[in-house]
């Protein structure tokens, strides 16, 4: 059976697409993330050199992957709507910035919290945390820069020319670690070799990822679903919706 | 044609003396600030020297980053630029290097008169001065593609800081990282290296960048 995914590129088709999906992806969201802080509190064991204290890792590491990973969908999508002139694609790169905000902001704060009892300091320059940094400050500039926008079609083109052009700090972020010797410490995890940690902690860790990732989704969903209606408010599928007056 | 662009820049500049020396003096005068900020005690301005001047140079830049397309999208000539059968990555390189003229080269020469007053040594001051000079025209490019994005816009002048400054960090990073490197006795070579790839990869990809932005600033 072949899908078509035309037909899901109208801003009209997708409004209903992704209003059922929404409740698919919060549940999903809401059990994992249950399951993943019940893995993460009392199942995983207690770490021979830092205590308790490590257990941040399990928000921690999850905000850090879905701060780049968002920027780089954001990209992806700004990059499609600026070539195909696409209007969905444009409005979901807007709907994604103030997420990954959120989460880089968020790997910030808990980095800083778990800093202060592991190295003794909040924040400290090194590479891996001021290209971090950078990565809020490329958050906060698209987004300003659209807000700055009064027409949508210029907003959507000029964000994805300062997006696109951002995409090459993911990279440095991601190598950081291996390409200075600092602080911050190496990749815990990857593909290529067996993890530095004990399975528990990794299964945990895992189910946060994909936690934070479900919730991202449906907020991302929900957020797409709000632009359309405000950029679409003068048509007639939208006045012809239930629940909805102009 | 981008010499005919940076001939015609050059000349309006040349014109208005008063804002090339306004973005100097801003230069110079925040380099100033930070000594009587933070105390004179010699070793340590040494050692923030290299960061002072960047920082300085960077804001500076940022500054004049206004000029860059306003006055021309104001009057109208931007718009033929736009229509006209050459190709616009081209003019754009020319009016990015006339900022870079007006701008750039004053602070580097200004440089190592600056540098004196933090007690840099002979060598230090050389290689901040090299990487200024590999440095500047980077930042130039950069910010053409920010000045692009917001031109015409209400708040341009803010906004195009939040845009263009972390996309600075890196050129600031390494131009400064270069004098450190030199006066710990590591050699300058690697991080003049890198300014030099910044800079050879800002050439090919932001004319084309800013060439995009100014079309959808324009439509």
């Amino acid at each position: 059976m072949a899908i078509n995914w035309f037909k899901y590129s109208s801003p009209a088709s997708f409004y209903v697409l992704a209003g059922k999906m929404i409740p698919l992806f919060s549940i999903a969201a809401t059990i994992l993330f249950a399951v993943g802080l019940y893995i993460g509190f009392f199942v995983a064991p207690t770490d021979f050199q830092q205590g308790e204290a490590y257990r941040i890792i399990f928000i921690h590491v999850p905000a850090a992957w879905m701060s780049m990973f968002l920027y780089v969908m954001m990209a992806v999508w700004a990059g499609i709507g600026l070539a195909f002139n696409t209007r969905l694609s444009s409005m979901m790169a807007t709907a994604i910035a103030p997420t990954g905000a959120m989460f880089t902001f968020l790997a910030l704060w808990t980095g800083a919290v778990w800093g202060k009892p592991m190295w003794g300091t909040w924040w400290v320059w090194d590479a891996r945390l001021t290209s971090e940094l950078i990565l809020l400050f490329l958050y906060i500039g698209f987004m300003s820069l659209q807000a700055a926008i009064d027409d949508p079609r210029r907003a959507d083109k000029a964000g994805a020319v300062i997006a696109l052009v951002g995409v090459v700090n993911i990279p440095i972020i991601y190598f950081s670690v291996k390409w200075w010797n600092t602080l911050h410490q190496g990749a815990s995890v990857s593909v290529t070799s067996s993890p530095k940690m004990a399975a528990t902690m990794l299964t945990g860790m895992l189910i946060m990822s994909i936690a934070c990732w479900m919730y991202a989704i449906a907020v991302i969903l929900i957020r797409t679903r709000t632009i359309i209606l405000e950029r679409e408010r003068n048509t007639a599928w939208v006045s012809e919706l239930k629940g909805v007056s102009s | 044609m981008s010499l005919w662009v940076i001939q015609r820049d050059l000349l309006l500049a040349m014109r208005r003396r008063s804002d090339v020396l306004t973005t100097l003096f801003f230069f110079i005068i925040v380099v100033s600030l930070f000594p009587l900020g933070v105390g004179p005690e010699m070793n340590m301005l040494r050692t923030m020297a290299p960061g002072v001047v960047w920082v300085a140079a960077l804001l500076a830049s940022m500054l004049s980053l206004g000029r860059m397309f306003s006055s021309d999208y104001l009057d109208g000539t931007l718009e033929q630029m736009l229509i006209s059968p050459q190709s616009l990555s081209m003019l754009v390189l020319g009016k990015a290097m006339a900022h870079w003229l007006v701008t750039g080269v004053p602070l580097v020469l200004m440089s190592p008169v600056l540098g004196l007053q933090y007690d840099l040594s002979t060598d230090a001051l050389l290689i901040l001065t090299a990487s200024l000079l590999l440095g500047t025209p980077v930042l130039s490019l950069i910010g053409a593609i920010g000045a692009a994005l917001t031109l015409g816009l209400r708040g341009g002048g803010v906004l195009v800081s939040l845009l263009v400054l972390p996309l600075y960090i890196p050129v600031l990073i390494f131009g400064a990282g270069a004098v450190e490197a030199s006066t710990a006795g590591l050699g300058a070579g690697a991080h003049l290296s890198l300014l030099g790839a910044f800079l050879l990869a800002s050439l090919v990809l932001s004319p084309w960048a800013t060439a995009v932005s100014l079309r959808i600033s324009m439509e």
